[in-house]
């Protein structure tokens, strides 16, 4: 006999039956329901605030319901989601979302790699221009949109002279925000200014995760530096960059407040983008039905996205 | 020993607590307006209210950016924070229709407080709901429209008056019409005054909130814009977009785009003061309201600072009105010392001391005295102003017809989007939209 069979003796219960943390009797409560006690707040808190806010907007968004209004909801079927389908303008904002989304991601992409794969390099004062880049992703959003609004200012913003000291152009004939063609690439590049800090701490952990005897076997085999990057730097890094994409791609696509503050969605409505739209929808002219349906609409596209990508992700993982 | 004295200490503020009167059975009122020069007026002015009936005087005053949005809401959820309110003209239907105000006129009966005594514009603008009815939902409290400023010393240099003359043939005056604003506008800008490259005219871009449609309003009315046609209610079709108001609009794109500092894309009232303050304009589009500040303003006040009011256009002369009527809350749980408020506010001698605190009266005896038309250079074409003045719409649904408005608008003006019929074309459609949804036979 073995000691833990003799353990399990004195305990009165075989050996290969799995040890169980029992509450006395008097207690009441067995493993199930103290488990259950530990999660049912949290389950309590997320039914309350996220899963039932969403049936209620999925049930208003089938109604003409005003908030500001003492009438009922009454049900119109899918006339919401029709009038927003069909309405040209909503398609425009969708087209401006969809650029800042894309160009957004790409320069992050592009620079945020570009910066970790410096900072990866030992250097004099590494830690220091490491906190210094990741300065701006630290900022509050209302900061960054008064801070850029500031510099971007036509007549005495530091951007314009800046602009003018490289071009020559006079710096108070143009302006950044107020454009229509200027003013699109504008809150692209304050929020990859923002933001691709974070997308270079996620590629810093990537790199860093290469084990350094994978590049020694390179150099033995005499791969070139270039070789090495898309060889073993860039696929080993593409999972981790790909997480980043993802964030940040959802973050983009409902990103409100930064915008709001930089151009309030204009000049016009160029870039206007939907979460900009569904706010005004909702909480200016209290079309609450409506914004509703626009809410799922952006919902269902931000969560069938994600989840195509999510795949694909896994499937970059596995190979 | 310390601790003993900490224990006095306390019991010793307990009992100060205690024993005040303050403590025991203090009134107090809130008084919810906007954050502007003309709002620490009133802070003064209701030291006078406190003084003589010891109620206490609150204030909460939010910026003009949330002010519509904030109390909204708060009238809206039946909140009982503010007992007094200076809402805004537009808000009055929705604040009548929804029983966010309180009906004021048996109070006004019983305490033979008569309308008769305020300017008419803002009798309908800031008190009657339904329009044109002798129904009162507030008091007229501060009387305001758009009105102009101009760099008098810029205007009075003698080489600039000369190049004027020579290029138009007329003096360099102060604009009377649009055409001649636009002419104005055009010479200044681009010229180089105290060794500064300056812009022709300031007006109103901002899209967030009304900004664009109060400051566009102004050309559009001149030139024969309508909100509907007069003999048939909210039909709006050939009257919003008339001819005229298609050409009203066209001409204040071109004002923008001649003469408007690059950048102020996405502004109103404070941006114009800035611009107007550091000597980038030579006219400005603003409220009233800001015009005593600017006159005494060290910089740009003074001799140098002139007044006209808005110019006239081939159909007529009217103005953008503003200003806001007081209303007594309805979910307020001080009722009854806010309407002793309101009939305080509606004496003579309180509204005269409320003009010269820096208040704007809406009080005829005030306003249309000898004493008030040359007390300062602007009170002249105020008192004109207020005289032809026009209102947006002040239906309930207010803020969806004016969000769709300053789409349309600034979609045009600002970021050249279609043409200024495509604008107004779909401005109808967009307002017949709202007003099926309000229940109003609308086309």
């Amino acid at each position: 006999m073995s000691g833990m069979d003799n353990i399990s003796a004195f305990a009165g219960r075989p050996a290969n039956e799995a040890p169980t943390l029992r509450v006395g009797r008097g207690a009441g409560l067995s493993d199930r329901s103290v488990v259950w006690l530990f999660i049912a707040p949290t389950m309590i808190l997320l039914l309350a605030i996220n899963v039932f806010p969403l049936i209620w907007a999925i049930r208003l968004s089938f109604t003409g319901f005003m908030a500001n209004l003492p009438s009922p909801a009454g049900f119109i079927g899918i006339d919401n989601y029709t009038d927003i389908l069909t309405d040209e303008d909503v398609w425009a904002h969708f087209q401006a979302t969809a650029h800042f989304v894309l160009w957004t991601i790409a320069l992050q992409v592009i620079v945020g790699l570009g910066l970790a794969l410096l900072i990866n390099q030992k250097f004099r004062g590494h830690s220091f221009w490491t906190t210094l880049i990741l300065l701006p992703m630290m900022l509050s959003p209302a900061v960054v949109g008064n801070f850029w609004t500031l510099l971007l200012q036509p007549q005495i913003g530091p951007f314009n002279y800046f602009v003018s000291f490289f071009t020559g152009v006079a710096p108070s004939s143009f302006t950044m925000i107020g454009s229509v063609d200027l003013a699109p690439w504008t809150i692209v590049m304050v929020n990859t200014w923002m933001w691709a800090p974070y997308v270079m701490l996620i590629c810093l952990a990537g790199l860093r995760s290469i084990p350094d005897y994978i590049y020694e076997a390179a150099e033995v085999d005499r791969a070139s530096s270039l070789r090495q990057f898309w060889s073993i730097t860039l696929p080993m890094v593409t999972p981790f960059l790909m997480l980043a994409v993802l964030f940040q791609a959802i973050q983009s696509f409902e990103m409100f407040d930064l915008v709001n503050l930089l151009t309030s969605g204009g000049p016009g409505s160029t870039t206007e983008l939907v979460s900009i739209t569904l706010k005004r929808e909702a909480f200016e002219k209290w079309n609450t039905g409506y914004a509703s349906a626009l809410a799922v609409i952006l919902f269902v596209t931000v969560f069938g996205a994600a989840n195509i990508y999510v795949k694909a992700l896994n499937r970059v993982k596995q190979a | 020993m310390l601790r003993k004295l900490a224990l006095a200490a306390v019991l010793g503020g307990l009992a100060e607590l205690a024993a005040s009167p303050a403590a025991a059975d203090s009134k107090s009122l809130t008084m919810c307006w906007a954050a502007w020069d003309p709002a620490n007026a009133l802070v003064e002015l209701d030291k006078d209210f406190t003084k003589e009936t010891g109620i206490e005087m609150k204030h909460e005053f939010v910026p003009w950016t949330s002010y519509a949005d904030h109390f909204i809401n708060l009238l809206n959820s039946r909140s009982a924070e503010c007992d007094l309110i200076i809402g805004d003209s537009q808000w009055i239907g929705g604040a009548a229709e929804n029983k966010w105000y309180v009906k004021l006129n048996d109070f006004f009966d019983k305490n033979h407080i008569s309308m008769d005594t305020f300017l008419p514009a803002t009798v309908i603008g800031y008190a009657e709901w339904p329009k044109d009815t002798p129904n009162y939902w507030g008091l007229p409290a501060m009387a305001d429209a758009v009105g102009w400023t101009y760099r008098k010393d810029w205007f009075a240099k003698p080489d600039l008056r000369a190049e004027f003359k020579a290029k138009y043939n007329r003096e360099l005056e102060p604009p009377k019409t649009w055409d001649e604003l636009i002419e104005v506008s055009k010479f200044f800008t681009g010229k180089e005054i105290d060794g500064k490259k300056v812009y022709g005219s300031y007006i109103f871009t901002e899209r967030g909130s009304e900004g664009i449609t109060m400051g566009v309003t102004n050309a559009m009315y001149n030139y024969g814009f309508e909100y509907m046609d007069p003999k048939a209610p909210y039909h709006m079709e050939g009257f919003v977009n008339s001819d005229g108001a298609i050409k009203g609009l066209d001409t204040y794109k071109e004002l923008f785009n001649c003469c408007q500092p690059k950048g102020l894309t996405n502004a109103y009232m404070q941006e114009g003061l800035d611009a107007f303050k550091s000597g980038e304009v030579a006219m400005q589009m603003n409220w009233y309201a800001f015009f005593p500040g600017l006159f005494k303003d060290p910089n740009v006040g003074g001799d140098k600072i002139g007044f006209f009011a808005n110019p006239a256009g081939p159909t007529g002369q009217f103005t953008q009105l503003g200003g806001q009527g007081l209303s007594v809350v309805a979910a307020s749980k001080n009722v009854d010392d806010a309407l002793l408020y309101v009939k305080w506010f509606a004496q003579g001698a309180v509204q005269q001391k409320w003009t010269d605190l820096g208040g704007a009266s809406a009080s005829k005896a005030v306003l249309e005295s000898d004493a008030y038309k040359k007390s300062a250079p602007y009170a002249p074409s105020f008192v004109a102003s207020m005289g032809n003045v026009k209102d947006f719409w002040a239906e309930p649904l207010y803020v969806p017809l004016l969000l769709d408005m300053q789409n349309r608008v600034h979609d045009y003006v600002v970021a050249n989007k279609g043409t200024s019929k495509q604008a107004l074309d779909a401005l109808v459609k967009d307002w017949i939209k709202v007003f099926k949804r309000e229940g109003k036979a609308a086309s």
